[in-house]
């Protein structure tokens, strides 16, 4: 089946067939692996995308599903080499450690601030509570998603 | 382990009439919503159906409708919409509650609350809250639609009374004075509840008018606990009724041990989860 949908703001047209999902069509056609596939199942977040600017996992979407849709991966997210607010702060407060999972999380924590600029703690573990990190233990990632939130807002003023 | 998806024969349908005309005539087939069940069960082998009709893209199966004496849901309103719609949280909160507990973000913003009841989970987080508030389901097929009360349409896990030629089309909620409490306990904030109850309670001059309760992951399906109902309506509101009461919901329930917790957790837990919610409910009144 043909389908034609934006990437990261760029158009394609593909080739896919009906049972090829989203993350393989990002990662082994279009060579974005920053989209990373850990559990298959929906219950870790490491493929978090967004689909029309809304976070959906693409390991569970088919791929002829986003015929005519928009998708963000996280190579949309830095403009060339400058790195969002987002991913500035992962960096600075040692948010990153295997960095599997980081994909991920920078995603939601995009998606989170430009829902709500000022996120409480329990604002970010609610939003967050999909995306699974063994390594960090969370402490520094919640920090950094505060970081970028101040980083946004001194940027705005 | 890298999961691939069985081949399948896979057609995607933009009206509803389309989606019934292909049930009627097609032999093996599984509906796809939001897909965060249905795919991940064709990725394990669970279910391995010939032919998938996506119904995903029927844009008219989406909404919620406030018509004053009932709120309808179409069956393609993705958990997320439940969780900010303004008419959910005005008439029937508890469904809102139950569901921002449901799985995570990414999960709500795919997941369909037609696709939680097809599913028939045991453990479907919006389950216990329709039950509750004796919500009627709206089946369509070829032949016309049909509508039965929740309560009659789970018969066990992942089954339901739907004929193999039919689509769920709505939920219709029938407003209701009283108030309505959700509580679940799960291991982590992501996981399936361990148990779940819901409670709705209406009171008249400190009396006990009406009163529902349904519980989830405590038996083949998610059930109602009609004997415990019946032993609470026309009682004076009294926290000790409402513990005596509450503990006698292990003989409606039939758990089981799994991965999550045991049989014998389940039933000391869900004899808390009841009257908890009682409290709850009643609390909700108050205010």
């Amino acid at each position: 089946m043909k389908i034609t949908f934006k990437v990261n703001g760029e158009p394609v047209t593909l080739d896919v067939k009906p049972n090829e999902l989203l993350i393989n069509v990002l990662r082994d056609k279009l060579k974005l692996t920053g989209t990373k596939y850990v559990c298959g199942i929906g219950e870790c977040g490491a493929c978090t995308v967004l689909l029309d600017g809304e976070p959906i996992l693409s390991c569970l979407t088919l791929a002829v599903d986003v015929n005519g849709r928009e998708v963000t991966t996280i190579e949309g997210i830095s403009k060339g080499d400058d790195l969002s607010e987002v991913q500035e702060a992962f960096v600075e407060e040692g948010a990153i450690q295997c960095g599997y999972c980081i994909p991920g999380f920078i995603i939601m924590g995009e998606y989170l601030l430009r829902i709500k600029q000022r996120p409480t703690e329990d604002e970010i573990k609610e939003y967050l509570r999909g995306n699974l990190c063994r390594c960090t233990g969370y402490v520094n990632i919640i920090k950094a998603i505060k970081k970028a939130s101040e980083l946004k807002t001194s940027k705005t003023k | 382990m890298f999961y691939k998806l069985p081949e399948i024969e896979y057609i995607r349908v933009s009206e509803l009439d389309e989606a019934l005309r292909l049930l009627s005539r097609k032999e093996d087939v599984k509906v796809l919503a939001g897909g965060t069940d249905l795919v991940v069960d064709m990725k394990i082998g669970r279910y391995r159906p010939k032919t998938v009709i996506d119904i995903s893209g029927i844009k008219d199966l989406r909404y919620i409708v406030d018509e004053g004496d009932k709120v309808r849901i179409g069956a393609l309103t993705r958990m997320q919409d439940i969780v900010e719609s303004p008419v959910i949280r005005e008439k029937l909160p508890v469904l809102a509650e139950a569901v921002s507990m449901l799985g995570s973000w990414q999960i709500r913003n795919m997941a369909t609350v037609g696709g939680n009841l097809c599913n028939a989970s045991p453990a479907a987080d919006s389950a216990p809250p329709l039950l509750v508030h004796e919500a009627r389901i709206k089946l369509a097929s070829i032949e016309g639609t049909r509508e039965i009360p929740i309560t009659e349409f789970f018969t066990g896990p992942g089954m339901t009374v739907m004929r193999p030629h039919e689509l769920l089309q709505e939920i219709i909620i029938p407003r209701k004075k009283g108030k309505s409490s959700f509580i679940k306990v799960s291991r982590v904030a992501m996981d399936l509840a361990i148990a779940s109850a819901a409670t709705y309670v209406e009171v008249e001059d400190d009396v006990i008018k009406d009163v529902k309760i349904a519980l989830g992951s405590v038996a083949p399906r998610p059930i109602r606990a009609i004997r415990c109902e019946a032993a609470l309506i026309g009682r004076r509101v009294d926290e000790k009724v409402l513990r005596e009461v509450a503990s006698l919901v292990v003989n409606e329930i039939s758990p089981i041990d799994d991965v999550r917790g045991t049989a014998w957790y389940r039933r000391e837990v869900s004899k808390v989860l009841v009257y908890d919610s009682l409290i709850k409910s009643l609390e909700r009144l108050r205010r």
